[in-house]
């Protein structure tokens, strides 16, 4: 038990005395997973905002003018039996008009729209929003949709889908190889961070090694070293990334109500309760592992 | 208690240091060993410490074949044996107080023993007014004095001391060998490996010479002899 003190008390001393080799460690974990954490953001904020805006409006079947209410609820309902489908929903060409204004205006600023109701901008375009339980049959749903002859045309929001998680993909995987050559510098500067306390001590190794230490004892020290500047290098692009997130979505959600609509933004703490384990998770072990590997190969009894 | 059964050590570079050592040395005895420079002084002290594998041959250590000792091991059996260098080799950003306590703290001992054995041992060395001082405030007897003291921190059986007076006047060197005697005495093995002819010669100890890696002489109560 003693031990164990011994070995946190050195290993901190040991990141002060080399405090230049620390702090460009510490200052490269943290660069690292910075990224690491804002892409996490940005992704799961991404994948919320698709699977909405998937799950909201999945697909509009708008109709031939001249097409009764009648007969579109009567589409509605044998649409609303196939098994893919969640949810039908009819809007008539007023709620239509109406949910536009509601949407883009939440704030009922709508004196110029107002006077357009008796002019309804929307006329003709009464529609079904069809929100689908199973989207991978969305395709299948549009033929079906597009062999009535009333339909006019089905929007669905297949393609804009596939470009923006390519597009997410895309930036997943270049964040990714980023993180991972960061990663590898980490290790290397914390390695080298090591190399350099045990050259700093390399007389008081020789004699604790006549003395009889074991190697756990010899290594203790540098290993905490190593894994507090992990942690260290972990913990602070978690607290920065979590200020700059609130402050982002203070800001958007301030200044542009209407992006309301379309964006949700993931509550931070949902984010965080994964970030936070995970980046000391990666902090711990790029620590653990650029200290060790030196150590192996620097000091044995 | 120690032995060594024909060793052999040659090193990667080709040179053979020693060629054939055999002996004996009891428990409790103090020997002298003795020899010019080359003659394979220092790679007999490592391999007593298992710093150095031998090329062939036995060597026991408190009636242990440390040839066998698996690597994790070392540090237990090198916890048997006290050391102590020419260069004294202190800590110098410690106290003498805390360059004894460390020796006693890498073997786990608790802050509680070595806060009752440390005075113990500083009083043993003469050095009681000395605990708060470092290294470079003291002079060479006292520093190698110490280094005594550390060396006998966990009362190993063995003391094994590489020129111990190289660097001291001899006033100072014949402080060292008196407290070598006296810890001798208390029952310690003493291994001396020096150069100091006039200490070897008025001891009046067992000595055994090398050279050229072989053993020439080995005497119960010998002087020192050149073997040039």
């Amino acid at each position: 038990m003693s031990n164990f003190f011994y070995c946190i008390r050195q290993g901190l001393k040991n990141i002060f005395r080399n405090h230049t080799f620390s702090l460009a460690s510490i200052g490269t974990i943290t660069s690292c997973l910075f990224l690491f954490g804002l892409s996490f953001c940005i992704l799961v904020n991404f994948q919320g905002m698709m699977k909405n805006l998937e799950t909201s409006v999945g697909v509009t079947v708008f109709f031939k003018e001249g097409v009764t209410e009648e007969r579109i609820l009567e589409i509605k309902d044998t649409v609303e039996l196939r098994e893919e489908v969640a949810s039908v929903t009819y809007v008539s060409e007023d709620e239509a008009w109406d949910e536009f204004k509601e949407d883009y205006f939440p704030d009922g600023d709508m004196g110029i729209l107002t006077n357009l109701d008796q002019d309804n901008p929307l006329a003709g375009l009464a529609n079904l929003e069809i929100s689908l339980q199973d989207t991978s049959k969305q395709q299948e749903l549009v033929d079906y949709l597009e062999s009535f002859e009333e339909v006019d045309h089905v929007n669905s929001l297949d393609s804009v889908a596939d470009s923006f998680t390519d597009i997410s993909r895309l930036v997943s995987y270049v964040a990714l190889g980023i993180i991972i050559i960061l990663i590898l510098v980490a290790i290397f500067l914390i390695s080298n961070t090591v190399r350099i306390g045990i050259a700093v001590r390399r007389e008081e190794i020789a004699i604790m090694k006549y003395i009889g230490a074991t190697d756990i004892f010899v290594r203790g020290p540098f290993l905490v070293e190593g894994i507090v500047i992990g942690l260290l290098g972990a913990a602070i692009p978690v607290v920065l990334i979590r200020f700059i997130y609130v402050e982002i979505v203070r800001f958007i959600t301030g200044q542009f109500p209407v992006v309301n609509v379309f964006l949700t933004f993931v509550p931070v703490n949902q984010i965080f309760n994964i970030l936070l384990p995970v980046s000391l998770a990666i902090g711990l072990g790029i620590g653990f592992i650029g200290s060790y590997i030196t150590l192996r190969k620097h000091i044995r009894v | 208690m120690i032995a060594l059964d024909n060793v052999y050590k040659t090193y990667s570079t080709g040179v053979s240091a020693l060629n054939g050592i055999s002996m004996r040395i009891k428990k409790g005895e103090f020997v002298f060993v003795v020899g010019s420079s080359g003659s394979g002084k220092t790679t007999l002290f490592k391999l007593l410490l298992k710093e150095l594998e031998p090329t062939s041959g036995t060597i026991y250590i408190n009636n242990k074949n440390i040839g066998r000792l698996r690597r994790r091991k070392i540090p237990r059996m090198r916890r048997g044996i006290g050391v102590v260098f020419q260069d004294f080799r202190l800590l110098k950003d410690r106290t003498v107080y805390d360059n004894i306590a460390f020796a006693e703290r890498v073997v786990g001992k608790s802050a509680r023993q070595i806060r009752e054995s440390v005075p113990g041992l500083l009083s043993l060395v003469g050095l009681s007014d000395k605990a708060k001082a470092y290294p470079n405030e003291l002079s060479g007897g006292e520093q190698q004095r110490v280094a005594l003291a550390r060396a006998l921190a966990n009362n190993p059986p063995v003391l094994l001391a590489d020129e111990p007076t190289g660097n001291l006047d001899p006033k100072n060197a014949w402080e060292i060998m008196k407290l070598l005697e006296e810890i001798n005495l208390r029952g310690t093995t003493v291994i001396v490996v020096t150069h100091n002819k006039d200490i070897v010669e008025q001891m009046q100890k067992r000595v055994i010479t090398l050279s050229n890696g072989v053993i020439v002489s080995d005497e119960q109560k010998g002087g020192y002899y050149e073997n040039e």
